[in-house]
């Protein structure tokens, strides 16, 4: 059982430039934080994207669980938490209605995350970046996905945010037995969630 | 030493037009004051979307149309009235906003630098400027979408020094940049303050914040809670429970979350907004709550750290 990537390369097919990605193999284990480090613009954002099933690569496979990931269908077994919650939901959708697409969500969860009952009936530009990136979260976690990719989920929040986002994150990986990638430029921060680091050269 | 910049008890809100023809009032700064000297910088840090930009704003007199400003601001000593800051806005006050989208995407860097100026005394200004900033010569010919993120930030600087202002308001000066890049333009901001201009941090960010300020502001629920030394803060020396409780949630400090999230604009009632989630609140706190002078600092609370009645 893992998260692995094969030999992805993924260049966004512009002529004379070198890839941003040539040939990275992955391997993430369940219960695994596997933080990814290296400067900005080298791909780290990318290679979640092309994790998650959000872009293909030119060449090399993505592998959840031994099964090509384009062969699931219904919910992605790898799911992506963004930086920017704000363009990740839908501005014109009550965000009560964004979580209900994706299924039920489990009972506790919106407790857990501190997510106010009236938040339910209010439109993303009336929520803080915190108070969204809890939704996202709440969206993402659901039965069946098995590996989160957390690209800079708290750079834009306060410390306190940050801390309460991540201690709970921590607990529901491990209750879940979940597989994290994390990135991150704070180091302390990486230092403190992750159980292992790969540097994307 | 005379303070630059000096600002009383700044309140800034918005009319809005909720569902219906109801109008509401959104007080977003509700009593902010700080100090900057010269050569000081002075860091304002609050959680992102908490309004604190609109201090930039205020100072700069460009809020929109629907917002009230109340309270004191002076410069150099004088007040700064709409009238004097539309006369000083982008040359003695500059403002380094967040976005590199300030930029004009059409226009190559060289020019904008110049600001329309083409005379050779301006051409050897804005090489001088970008060579200062660790930009070559050719970074003139290029368009903002030719910049990486750094180099953007900095061509932002570069644009800001070009006028040798007084005062330097930097608006979240590091998302998107890795640690190298951050502290390479967190460097330009504190060269800008040892060369004798004042500068204004804005930002979410302690620890950058930390690494180049000489005061800060702690800003919470509209309000500025606590004004520090940055030296306090390794040394514990900190007063506000919710600074204490900033400092504490550092990944390398023990990362502690304490409960709840910071009341938004309008759900702030009389008395402390950090009651709900202060463990030192008692039942005066939902009395009003004055900004008061402690240990060489500001803190608006009635039982601060360290400051404890016996
Ligand atoms: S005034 Fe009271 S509730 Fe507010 S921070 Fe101080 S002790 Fe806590």
């Amino acid at each position: 059982m893992s998260l692995e990537a094969k030999q992805l390369t993924f260049g966004y097919r512009r002529k004379g430039k070198e890839p941003v990605l040539d040939h990275i193999d992955l391997t993430l284990e369940p219960g695994e934080r596997l933080g990814l480090l290296g400067p900005s613009g080298r791909g780290k954002t990318t290679l979640c994207k092309l994790l998650a099933g959000y872009e293909k690569p030119d060449s090399g496979t993505v592998l959840v669980d031994g099964k090509p990931l384009k062969e699931y269908r219904g919910i992605c077994p790898v799911q992506m938490i963004w930086q920017h919650p704000e363009t990740a939901v839908d501005p014109l959708m009550k965000l009560g209605d964004t979580l209900k697409e994706g299924g039920p969500v489990e009972e506790g969860l919106l407790e857990a995350l501190h997510i106010q009952p009236a938040w339910l009936e209010r439109y993303p530009t009336e929520l803080s970046g915190g108070e969204l990136q809890r939704f996202c979260i709440a969206r993402a976690l659901r039965p069946g996905v098995r590996y989160l990719l957390c690209d800079e989920v708290s750079a834009m929040l306060d410390l306190i945010t940050q801390a309460q986002i991540w201690t709970f994150l921590l607990d529901q990986a491990e209750k879940r037995s979940l597989g994290l990638v994390i990135v991150s430029h704070n180091s302390p921060l990486m230092e403190k969630l992750c159980t292992r680091m790969q540097t994307l050269a | 030493m005379e303070p630059i910049l000096e600002v009383r008890n700044l309140s800034i809100s918005f009319t809005q037009y909720g569902r219906g023809t109801r109008q509401v009032l959104l007080p977003v700064i509700r009593d902010l004051s700080l100090a900057v000297a010269p050569g000081q910088v002075v860091a304002v840090v609050g959680s992102s979307g908490s309004g604190k930009s609109l201090l930039a704003h205020g100072i700069l007199g460009i809020l929109p149309y629907n917002s009230h400003m109340a309270g004191e601001i002076s410069f150099l000593g004088q007040p700064l009235t709409p009238r004097r800051a539309a006369a000083v806005r982008g040359k003695e006050i500059v403002l380094v906003p967040q976005g590199v989208t300030y930029l004009d995407p059409l226009m190559k860097v060289g020019p904008q630098l110049r600001k329309g100026r083409r005379d050779q005394s301006a051409r050897t200004a804005s090489r001088a400027v970008l060579e200062r900033y660790g930009l070559g010569a050719d970074t003139e010919e290029r368009y903002p979408f030719e910049l990486s993120g750094g180099m953007a930030r900095r061509v932002l600087i570069a644009t800001a020094a070009a006028e040798t202002p007084r005062l330097v308001i930097v608006d979240e000066p590091t998302p998107g940049l890795d640690a190298r890049a951050a502290r390479r333009v967190l460097g330009h901001f504190r060269e800008l303050a040892d060369g004798g201009a004042g500068v204004l941090l804005i930002t979410h960010d302690l620890e950058l914040a930390l690494t180049i300020a000489h005061r800060v502001a702690v800003f919470y629920a509209g309000e500025t809670v606590e004004e520090a030394d940055a030296a306090d803060f390794a040394a514990g020396r900190l007063r506000h429970p919710y600074t204490r409780a900033l400092w504490d949630a550092l990944p390398q400090n023990g990362f502690i979350p304490i409960s709840g999230a910071q009341p938004g604009p309008g759900e702030v009632g009389e008395g402390c907004p950090f009651a709900s989630r202060c463990p030192k609140g008692r039942p005066e706190c939902m009395g009003p709550v004055a900004y008061r002078e402690l240990d060489g600092g500001l803190v608006r609370c009635l039982y601060p750290e360290g400051g404890e009645q016996p």
